[in-house]
């Protein structure tokens, strides 16, 4: 492996990184909204959306990015629907993110016993007040962990993003394997810096669920 | 409006490809489940034991999974193997090895989990009736743990079928590189075949995929 | 009493789940300071008679009037009623991400838009009541169930209710705790607090009751003004059974 090679290298990847990072933090950031409209959709069986947004996350929950990908960025614009590279990116991640986030936060939410309710409105509150003091924050502390497991899984997703000609991280060691050919020096990189953006997230995932786990509410 | 696809989808044997295509992903994810299941077993075995070694390589081996992108793995396996060891691998066989790397450690995982969620006077309850461990694994254990794994192995299956869209990129005419020969073939008698083609693979993969994650969600709910 | 401290009005209440009669044609009127225990076998309506009270139930027949005023779980005025109506579960049903304090003061600053200070002072002195001051910071999950139950009984009592309704609130205790927590509402009873409670305690009943209602099939059986004659001598056969279970286990 040769050293400098890979160091003339690292100004590339630290530019994939933070655009793979820019479009998978847009991506997350609407995946989040979405599943929470979707969730509160299904929680409160709103009629008809309630249908809509079942097809939507059975649809995105059983198929590929990749093949979703190909449909936003390649065939949208045989009917008229031309997107940027970037929005295509963070839209795909959004839209498949947020069929896993609506299933997340719909668990959490129903992992709220009934009683809860029911104490809330016997003093008084209505429905509105008692999701958003009682149920809701119960529900969020509940979800995290599993949120973020998304939002690992969501990162790593984005890289199918080369195959849209998008300049991430996969797309930047294909490109110069390609040009160069110094596969393992291009690889060992690509592992690196696959490590250093999934690490630090992996890591506070596992330290959050360590905490839910053994201390609730009080600790 | 022009056709958006649909004759070149059905001119010749087009159809007939992207099936064939969307069957060397089904063919990939079983093979590999079923390697995953044998090897999961095993490993999920292993992970319950004590040996402070062992229990430090499987949360690496765990959290490399967890974090590694499948299309990095596949890179990895398919050009840095081959170029660092000099041998050769087919594509099919480096996704296989890929898709086998994954599943072992979620199955692994899983038997783990279905392992020490069996409660211990089951395993003391056996041995008060003079059951040797062999006997004790094979008759108590693990017909309680197959009944949890089930719908989890199931369920991979569907996960694994949705990521083989990924061997395209090192080289194999699976479903979606059938879908782009067509739509190149067929570039001047019908230029939006992009839609109706990128439109039916969405569609074949949710045809596959939808039915196993219900079966999955049924079962798990029955089996709860 | 006269007629016009009735506090509560139920007029033939009845309600059906599937083809199962829960409650039969029941009336009964609760007078202003009255305290009110409802015994009966298990699946006898009582649970579900509270249930109804505070609008968290439906019916298909009869009405619940609290101050002349209509109470049903779809009429859009009922959170406004709930306020009026105090109810206190048998699972400690606390909200785990506040603290006692939180607990106690969130609806009455929530939903009454109380001042924080005032829901407060007035918090610290009930839980002061219930022997609970320095309780005021920890979360549910660090008391015990009498003190869970206890924060509970507080909690209904800060949004100033006209009537309380306790159902089973000892059940799910350990023995050694049921005391602390029905010392607790003869203290309230004393004070003058109009209440319905439903238990199996029949002991506590005896003590507390200014009247004994005995259910059955969803229908009241007996009602007795002299819960000591009834504890004794109770009119009914049905009664007498029931009690008799409980001088069963005694005999033991």
């Amino acid at each position: 492996m040769d050293l400098e090679i890979m160091k003339s290298y690292l100004p590339l990847y630290r530019d994939a990184l933070l655009l793979t990072l820019k479009i998978g933090w847009q991506g997350v950031l609407l995946a989040f909204l979405t599943g929470l409209l979707c969730a509160v959709v299904l929680h409160l069986r709103v009629p008809l959306l309630r249908g809509i947004v079942q097809i939507y996350i059975e649809l995105f929950r059983n198929t590929p990015l990749l093949v979703q990908l190909f449909f936003l960025y390649f065939a949208l614009p045989k009917i008229g629907l031309r997107l940027s590279p970037g929005l295509c990116g963070s839209l795909g991640l959004g839209l498949i993110g947020g069929a896993y986030m609506t299933e997340t936060i719909r668990s959490g939410l129903e992992s709220i016993p009934v009683i809860q309710s029911e104490s809330a409105a016997s003093l008084g509150m209505n429905p509105l007040q008692a999701f958003r003091y009682v149920i809701l924050p119960q529900a969020a502390a509940s979800s995290v962990p599993g949120l973020i497991a998304n939002v690992i899984f969501l990162l790593k997703e984005t890289s199918v993003f080369s195959t849209i000609s998008l300049m991430d991280l996969m797309f930047t060691a294909k490109d110069l394997i390609g040009m160069y050919a110094r596969t393992t020096e291009c690889l060992t990189l690509l592992v690196i810096f696959y490590l250093i953006m999934l690490l630090p997230v992996s890591f506070l995932g596992s330290l959050v669920e360590r905490r839910m786990r053994y201390a609730e509410f009080g600790d | 409006m022009q056709s958006l696809g649909i004759d070149a989808l059905f001119k010749g044997r087009n159809f007939l490809r992207l099936l064939e295509g969307l069957w060397v992903s089904v063919r990939i994810s079983l093979i590999a489940v079923l390697i995953s299941i044998v090897l999961g077993v095993v490993m999920g075995m292993l992970m319950t034991s004590k040996s402070r070694i062992l229990k430090a390589v499987f949360r690496i081996y765990l959290e490399i999974v967890r974090i590694m992108p499948q299309m990095v793995l596949l890179f990895v396996v398919y050009f840095g193997t081959t170029r660092v060891f000099g041998w050769n691998l087919t594509s099919e066989a480096a996704a296989i090895i890929v898709f086998s790397f994954w599943g072992t450690a979620e199955m692994g995982d899983l038997v783990r989990g279905a392992l020490i969620s069996i409660p211990r006077i089951q395993y003391e309850s056996a041995r008060a009736l003079g059951m040797k461990e062999g006997t004790l694994f094979r008759y108590v254990i693990l017909p309680q743990t197959i009944r949890r794994m089930i719908p989890l192995s199931i369920n991979l299956i569907t996960r694994m079928i949705k990521t083989t869209s990924l061997v395209m990129m090192i080289g194999m005419v699976e479903v979606l590189k059938v879908g782009q020969q067509i739509i190149e073939a067929n570039r001047k008698a019908s230029p939006n075949a992009a839609f109706g083609v990128f439109g039916m693979v969405f569609f074949l993969y949710f045809l596959i995929c939808w039915p196993i994650s219900r079966l999955a969600a049924g079962l798990e709910k029955r089996w709860a | 009493m006269t007629i016009e401290t009735a506090l509560l009005k139920i007029e033939h209440l009845h309600k059906v789940f599937g083809d199962h009669v829960v409650l039969k044609d029941l009336s009964l009127t609760v007078h202003k300071g009255e305290v009110i225990v409802v015994i009966g076998p298990s699946g006898c309506g009582k649970s579900t008679l509270l249930r109804c009270i505070n609008g968290l139930e439906d019916f298909q027949e009869g009405r619940i009037l609290l101050d002349g005023e209509p109470v049903r779980k779809e009429s859009r005025n009922i959170s406004v009623m709930r306020q009026k109506i105090g109810m206190v579960f048998q699972s400690y049903d606390l909200f785990p991400h506040k603290t006692v304090l939180d607990n106690i003061t969130l609806a009455p600053r929530k939903v009454q838009k109380r001042p924080k200070d005032e829901t407060e002072k007035e918090a610290m002195e009930l839980l002061e009541r219930v022997g609970l001051k320095d309780r005021k910071d920890d979360y549910p999950r660090q008391l015990s169930g009498g003190q869970k139950q206890r924060v509970a009984i507080v909690r209904a009592l800060c949004m100033h209710p006209e009537i309380l309704l306790l159902d089973e609130i000892t059940a799910a205790l350990d023995p050694e705790m049921v005391r602390e927590v029905l010392e607790v509402v003869i203290s309230l009873a004393e004070a003058g607090r109009t209440m319905i409670i439903v238990t199996h305690e029949m002991a506590f009943a005896r003590a507390v009751a200014d009247r004994i209602i005995f259910l059955e099939h969803g229908g009241i059986v007996e009602e007795s003004r002299d819960p000591k004659k009834f504890f004794e001598k109770p009119a009914t056969e049905r009664a007498q059974e029931f009690l008799k279970s409980f001088e069963y286990e005694k005999d033991r």
